[in-house]
C-alpha cells in the first residue's frame, strides 16, 4: 500500500503560551516543536498499516525550513519518503495551504497509482481550522471523514471508526480515501537509536510551494482575559473533606 | 438575503450545541436586519426542529432525500451547498463541534470560499470584509482574523463560547421542505454502522466529573475516584499524561485533543494543568483541584482548592460523602 501523511511542525507549550512583540505569532524562544498531536498519531497509523499490509509511508508537510526536523522525526519511526514544501511567512491561510498541498499530492502521483490512504490530522494543535484536509479531498475528488480513531484495511476498501458520545461510528469507503485522524488511535511509538540514525540519511525532497492568498487574514493574536479569582482554599490534606463535601452539597451535585 | 445556521441533529434529537449556533445567527441577523433561517439535514429532522423557533429561527429548511438516512459528510455538505445556491445567504454558520466544521468545511471547500473555524465574535461593519474572533489553541488563544470574501460568509462558533438563550420575540419557525439533487457518490462516507458502548451519562455530558492526572499514578489508583465519581453520579476523567502511560483509555480523556467538558463541577485530582488540559475543562461551572503543589497551575486556575495528596484526600471525601448519605 502506498500512504501518505501530511504534518504540521508547532511549538510544543506547557502552562502559558506567549505572543511575540509583534501579535503575529506564539513567542516560541523558550518553547521546543513538535509534530502536532493528532498528526503524530497519523504517521504511527501508516506505519503500522504497512507493518502489517505491506508497502512505503511518505510524510509531506508545509512549514518553515526547520520543519525538517519533524519530516526526520518521522524517519526514525519508521516513514520512507520525505517532502518538505518550505514557506516563510509566519502562517498560511488553510485556502492556500490546501491548495499547496493539493498541488504536491498530484505530483508525487504523477506517473503513479494514486495514495491508497492520505491521512491528515483533525486539526492542527496551533491555528486549529479543520479545514486542510476536507478542501484536499474535494481537489481529489476521494472521499474523506474526519475524526477518526480506527482503521481496518480491507481489499480496494477501508473501514474507519469514529468516537461519538457514548460509542462509535462506522464509515465503510473504497480507496483511494482521506482520513482525519485523532489522538487515542495508538500510542505513538518512541524512535529506537537504530531508527535515530537511519533518520539523519533520510532524504527530504523540498520543493517549492505556489499557492495564492484565500480569503482568511490574519491580524494578530492576543491572549484572552484571564478570569482573575481568588482561589478559595477549602484546607489542607484529608481534613478539608467536610469542607468539600458542603461545596458539593451547596453546588447540588451530592 | 438571510443568515443560514446548520443545526446537528443525531436522527431527530437536536444536538444541544446547535442552540448555541442559532442564538448566535439570531443575533447577528438581526444586526444585519435579516431573517434568521435553520437548517436541518436528513432523516427525523422534523422532529428536531420544534426548539428551533424558540431559539430564533423565522423559517426551518428541512432537508429531505432518500439517500439522506444517516449522518454523512459528503451527503450532508453538498446538501448544504445546493440549499445555500437556493436561498443565496448572507452567512452560514454552524457550531463548531465535530459534525459543526466538518460539514462546514465542505461546504466551504465546494464553494471554493473561505471558512473561520471556532468563530466567538462578528464585526459585520465592512460588508466585503468581517472581522472575526476565533480561538487558536482550544481557547488559550485569541485571533482576530479578516474574513474577506464577495462570496457567502462562512465560519463556526465554537462551542461553549457564547450560552444558548431563547428568543425574546417570536420567530415563526415556518417549515420550507428543500429536496437537494444527490448522486449515489455521496454514500460513500454515510455511516454504516453505529456501536452504543455505554448508555446514559458520557464525559461530555456529566454534572460531575472527577479527573484524575499523573499524580494518580498508575490505573490501580483510579478505584477511589472511581468510587467518588459512582458515589456522585458522575464519571472519571483523565489528563493527556494519563492516557499516555496507558492508565485509562483515551476516551476518558480531557483536553484539546481529547473530550471538552462542561460540568457543574470538575474535581481534578493531581493535575497540573497544562494549556492541553485546560482548555477542555475551563468550561466547568465550578472547578475544585486537589493537589500536593499549591504552585500547580490548577490550584491557581480553580476557584476552589484542596492542598494536600490525593491519595489521602479522595478516600476521605469519600466517606463523609458516604456518612452523609446514610
Amino acid at each position: 500500500m502506498r500512504l501518505l501523511v501530511c504534518v504540521k511542525r508547532v511549538p510544543a507549550p506547557g502552562a502559558r503560551i506567549n505572543i511575540t512583540a509583534d501579535e503575529q505569532d506564539v513567542d516560541a524562544a523558550h518553547l521546543g516543536f513538535t509534530t502536532s498531536p493528532h498528526e503524530e498519531c497519523a504517521l504511527e497509523e501508516a506505519v503500522q498499516i504497512v507493518e502489517n499490509h505491506g508497502g512505503e509511508v511518505t510524510v509531506l508537510t508545509l512549514g518553515p525550513a526547520e520543519a525538517e526536523e519533524q519530516l526526520r522525526y518521522a524517519a526514525s519511526v519508521g516513514a520512507h519518503h520525505f517532502v518538505l514544501l518550505p514557506v516563510t511567512e509566519v502562517d498560511w491561510d488553510p485556502q492556500r495551504t490546501a491548495s499547496a498541498l493539493t498541488k504536491a499530492i498530484q505530483d508525487l502521483e504523477e506517473g503513479n497509482e494514486p495514495f491508497d490512504l492520505v491521512l491528515f490530522g483533525n486539526e492542527s494543535a496551533d491555528s486549529g481550522g479543520f479545514q486542510v484536509g476536507v478542501r484536499v479531498a474535494q481537489a481529489l475528488s476521494r472521499p474523506m471523514v474526519n475524526g477518526i480513531k480506527g482503521i481496518e484495511i480491507g481489499e480496494g476498501t477501508v473501514t474507519a471508526r469514529r468516537e461519538i458520545d457514548g460509542g462509535f461510528e462506522v464509515y465503510e469507503m473504497p480507496t483511494p480515501a482521506i482520513l482525519g485522524i485523532k489522538e487515542g488511535i495508538n500510542l505513538p511509538r518512541y524512535p529506537t537509536m537504530k531508527g535515530r540514525l537511519a533518520s539523519k540519511k533520510a532524504e527530504v525532497e523540498v520543493n517549492e510551494p505556489t499557492s495564492e492568498q484565500g480569503g482568511q487574514t490574519r491580524i494578530k493574536l492576543h491572549r484572552p482575559e484571564e478570569k482573575v479569582s481568588e482561589t478559595v482554599i477549602l484546607g489542607k490534606g484529608p481534613e478539608a473533606a467536610p469542607a468539600v463535601v458542603d461545596l458539593l452539597e451547596e453546588l447540588g451535585v451530592l | 438575503m438571510s443568515v443560514l445556521v446548520l443545526c446537528d441533529h443525531d436522527r431527530g434529537s437536536l444536538a444541544e450545541a446547535s442552540l448555541e449556533a442559532l442564538t448566535f445567527g439570531r443575533r447577528l441577523a438581526n444586526d444585519l436586519g435579516v431573517a434568521c433561517g435553520g437548517v436541518l439535514i436528513g432523516e427525523g429532522a422534523d422532529n428536531a426542529s420544534t426548539s428551533l423557533a424558540s431559539y430564533g429561527a423565522d423559517s426551518v429548511y428541512l432537508v429531505e432525500h432518500s439517500l439522506l438516512t444517516d449522518y454523512g459528510p459528503s451527503a450532508w455538505g453538498e446538501s448544504l451547498v445546493q440549499l445555500v445556491n437556493k436561498v443565496n445567504p448572507t452567512a452560514v454558520l454552524a457550531c463548531g463541534t465535530d459534525r459543526g466544521n466538518e460539514v462546514i468545511a465542505h461546504l466551504a471547500a465546494s464553494l471554493d470560499a473561505p471558512f473561520v473555524a471556532n468563530c466567538l465574535t462578528a464585526d459585520t461593519a465592512n460588508p466585503s470584509t468581517w472581522l472575526m474572533t476565533r480561538i487558536q489553541w482550544g481557547g488559550s488563544l485569541l485571533e482576530e482574523s479578516e474574513l474577506s470574501t464577495e462570496q457567502v460568509k462562512i465560519f463556526t462558533v465554537a462551542h461553549h463560547g457564547i450560552e444558548a438563550e431563547q428568543s425574546e420575540s417570536s420567530n415563526s419557525g415556518q417549515q420550507e421542505s428543500f429536496t437537494p439533487e444527490l448522486d449515489e457518490s455521496v454514500t460513500q462516507t454515510i455511516v454504516a454502522d453505529r456501536v452504543v458502548l455505554t448508555q446514559g451519562i458520557t464525559l461530555s455530558t456529566s454534572p460531575v466529573v472527577v479527573g484524575g492526572g499523573r499524580g494518580v499514578g498508575s490505573a490501580e489508583a483510579f478505584a477511589p475516584l472511581e468510587e467518588l465519581a459512582e458515589e456522585l453520579n458522575g464519571v472519571v476523567g483523565c489528563s493527556r499524561a494519563v492516557t499516555n502511560n496507558g492508565w485509562r483509555p483515551h476516551s476518558d480523556q480531557v483536553g484539546q485533543t481529547g473530550t471538552r467538558i462542561a460540568p457543574q463541577i470538575y474535581i481534578a485530582n493531581g493535575i497540573s494543568g497544562a494549556i492541553q488540559h485546560w482548555v477542555g475543562a475551563m468550561a466547568a461551572k465550578n472547578i475544585l483541584a486537589i493537589n500536593i503543589d499549591p504552585e500547580a497551575n490548577m490550584v491557581a486556575k480553580a476557584g476552589y482548592a484542596v492542598i494536600g495528596d490525593l491519595h489521602q484526600v479522595v478516600p476521605a471525601v469519600l466517606e463523609e460523602v458516604r456518612r452523609r448519605k446514610s
